[in-house]
């Protein structure tokens, strides 16, 4: 088995807690953030639900103590947050001691902000402010700056697989020495142009989404952020760090079948699955658990359960459970939220339940865990997928 | 460790950089603020039905890209790896404008669709049927060499022999006009903009499309080897030739070992303090390249500014129209390219012949 990358800090702010030991305890509670929008006005109010953080974007900027004139949008105070209870969850307390890194996720950028303004910024000139603040690579800026870290600093964004990619990334940065450590994940605020982008795609839903159930009608938007901190072993080592869990296998590939829809045979999937486990040197029989993307639209999980069929076997899948039940999908935030219930789930030897699921689905013999279950678990495989094509999957095994 | 080879360009630009050699037919425009894109022929590359749905980014992306498969004589990659600033921001534009104005009703995904920034790489993949890895960089200035970066990583690693890599940005006229309104592009009325020696704030806005085939093994029609890239997200403009110096020291190399330089200047006074330093000091014995008054400031300008660092390692020769001092060489191994905006998101890379 290969080693893998150490994991030393972690930090999250989502709709089921606004700290690690938050989420943690909701998910051990079926403690579920899934509501109507409060927010955002939108005039999808009542027909959808959202995995919405609870405090106003005043209250963020009060969290963290920014000054009126900031012109953060919501996506970058959520990524400010959770990147820096990472960074100190790790225990740093000189960031540029090393060679130090961020590399950040996002699709919704400062977009929260642009559409609120849009045409408000010829009229009142105090709007102006966040015109430089929509693009995604602002986001990693300011919470590059806000830890006051000089270094690598960049942005993936790849839909729903993004984070998953920046983990991918900072495990690569540090096997190759080009960093010592990077704080790696994603973050994304609820925002109108998405809830109507979903809408128009038909695959949102409007009650609360049901994982890999033969009557799923859909999935939850969400919005969360949240960030590893990764160190190479040499200061591990040197610093007496704890070791979370690691990041032991990566793989992305591309499903090349549409621009939305994944493929039937799930082809991305399975190739991404397939290339963790090859740099993990793991076989699927050593999987304990599998958080699954599991967005519960048709077509994903469709996809995505044709592919775990192919790589595990029909009868020989390991447990596996969506927690989006609980937080929404938190697109390019996802796969960090994930990834730090992965990591979860190996400390505290869980199996996170999939909740509102009932009916199998018709195509496989494939039922998720419903209920919290302890086990012992060394290895777990996190799925994300995301438009484009983009499959990626990490691998997250217990340190010994 | 395996080596990385440049072995396909396809560029897209305000010039005529397809079917030509090396910028013989630029042309240089001080007289608009905007800089308009030297269309191809694109029915020669996509199907036309499919072109009439089809965003900016994404025609010119696939038009690169192909280009740059053809000039490396490649049918497939293993990986495609694109940077782009804003994505597709046409359709952004549309998508959210459609939203405020029929109030959320009425809408239709195709924009939305578009919008999302790995579009550009995803729709490649489709028309290649590549199901390599696929990432997408979108992070200001660095967005090319953060794409750059990845890919050379990849070839390193030793799992991808091939690897095509682009930086792709559009215009888009609301977003325009929102620069315009906070002074980041140059007020009307005030040409000529010369991109060197510039008194005022703001720059001339473009858009293109670069894509390069790198492949981990050098062949015959081999234009250049990636030496390093390094992305670095602030820096102060007195400790700009420290940290070359340690760039090109931590590739045994030394400022007297650098051929030509290739700068980003962009015509923002402010933003170009950054090279004025390098130009009249630290490279003032060495060819000196600019390249954004023929391709317009975008965040991913600098794969242009590449292209050009790309062709003269080729030809052996800096083409007068992006000389910015009257140094020549007589010959060029190894160049430099630097490249930030405002201070943020530093860029270096260093190339050299094969």
């Amino acid at each position: 088995m290969n080693k893998g990358v150490a994991i030393t800090g972690m930090g999250i702010i989502s709709s089921i807690g606004n700290t690690v030991e938050e989420n943690f305890i909701s998910l051990m509670n079926n403690k579920v953030g899934i509501t109507t929008i409060e927010n955002i006005s939108t005039v999808h109010t009542d027909v959808i639900k959202v995995g919405e953080i609870k405090k106003t974007n005043q209250q963020l900027v009060d969290d963290l103590q920014l000054s009126p004139e900031n012109n953060f949008s919501r996506t970058a105070m959520l990524g400010a947050i959770a990147a820096k209870q990472a960074v100190k969850n790790a225990g740093i307390t000189s960031i540029n001691e090393y060679k130090t890194g961020l590399i950040s996720a996002t699709s919704v950028g400062g977009m929260d902000m642009t559409e609120r303004f849009y045409y408000e910024y010829f009229e009142n000139a105090d709007t102006e402010k966040y015109i430089s603040s929509h693009n995604a690579g602002d986001i990693a800026d300011k919470i590059a700056n806000e830890l006051g870290l000089i270094g690598m600093v960049t942005t993936i964004s790849t839909a729903c697989s993004s984070a998953a990619n920046a983990i991918m990334l900072g495990a690569r940065l540090i096997k190759s020495g080009k960093l010592d450590r990077v704080i790696v994940g994603g973050t994304d605020a609820l925002s109108k142009f998405t809830i109507n982008g979903f809408k128009t795609l038909m695959i949102l839903s409007d009650g609360y989404n049901k994982p890999f159930d033969n009557d799923r009608k859909g999935l939850n938007l969400g919005e969360a952020a949240a960030y590893l901190v990764l160190e190479s072993d040499e200061i591990v080592k040197k610093e007496n760090k704890k070791v979370l869990a690691r990041v032991s296998g990566y793989g992305n590939a591309n499903d090349a079948f549409h621009q939305t829809a994944s493929s039937e045979n799930g082809d991305g999937a399975f190739l991404a699955m397939e290339k963790a486990f090859q740099v993990a040197q793991l076989k699927p029989e050593q999987i304990d658990y599998i958080n699954v993307h599991g967005t519960a639209t048709p077509n994903n999980d469709l996809s995505e359960g044709r592919a775990i069929v192919r790589l595990f076997g029909e009868n020989k899948t390991p447990d596996f459970s969506s927690t989006k039940p609980f937080t929404g999908h938190t697109l390019a935030a996802a796969a960090a939220i994930e990834a730090v219930f992965s990591v979860l789930a190996i400390q505290h030897n869980v199996v996170f339940p999939n909740l509102n699921f009932t009916t199998q689905m018709e195509e496989f013999n494939l039922v998720p865990q419903t209920t919290l279950k302890h086990a012992t678990i060394e290895h777990v495989l996190s799925n994300s997928f995301g438009f484009g094509g983009n499959c990626s999957t990490l691998i997250f095994s217990k340190c010994e | 460790m395996k080596k990385t080879y440049i072995n396909g360009l396809g560029c897209i630009s305000a010039q005529k950089t397809f079917d030509t050699v090396f910028l013989e037919e630029a042309e240089l425009n001080e007289n608009d603020t905007i800089l308009s894109l030297k269309v191809p022929v694109y029915k020669d590359f996509i199907p036309p039905v499919a072109i009439r749905r089809m965003a900016k980014g994404v025609k010119n992306g696939i038009v690169a890209s192909t280009l740059a498969l053809r000039d490396a004589q490649l049918e497939t990659v293993d990986a495609i790896i694109t940077g782009t600033g804003m994505g597709c921001i046409e359709d952004s534009e549309k998508f959210l404008k459609a939203i405020l104005d029929n109030n959320e009703q009425f809408l239709t995904p195709t924009s939305f669709i578009q919008s999302t920034h790995n579009t550009v790489g995803g729709q490649i993949a489709l028309g290649l049927q590549c199901k390599a890895y696929n990432l997408t960089y979108v992070n200001g200035s660095v967005s090319f060499e953060s794409a750059l970066l990845d890919a050379k990583m990849k070839i390193e690693e030793e799992d991808t022999s091939s690897v095509l890599v682009g930086g792709i940005d559009e215009t888009g006229d609301y977003t325009m006009s929102l620069f315009k309104l906070i002074g980041f592009i140059k007020e009307e009325n005030q040409s000529p903009y010369t991109v060197l020696n510039s008194t005022t704030k703001g720059v001339v806005f473009g858009e293109g499309a670069a894509f390069f085939a790198l492949e981990n093994e050098k062949k015959e029609h081999s234009y250049a080897e990636i030496l390093d890239v390094e992305i670095l997200n602030k820096l102060e403009v007195q400790d700009v030739e420290k940290r070359i110096i340690a760039f090109l020291d931590s590739n045994d190399l030394a400022i007297t070992d650098v051929d030509a330089v290739v700068l980003g200047y962009n015509g923002d006074v402010e933003s170009d303090l950054y090279y004025k330093d390098l130009a009249d000091s630290t490279f003032a014995n060495t060819p000196q390249v600019y390249y954004k008054h023929l391709s317009g400031e975008y965040d991913t300008a600098s794969a242009f500014g590449l292209w050009v660092g790309v062709k003269i390692i080729k030809n052996q020769t800096i083409p007068e129209i992006v000389k910015s001092n009257s140094l020549e060489k007589s010959a060029y191994k190894t160049i430099l390219l630097y490249n930030q905006r405002n201070g943020i998101d530093h860029g270096f890379t260093l190339i050299s012949r094969c």
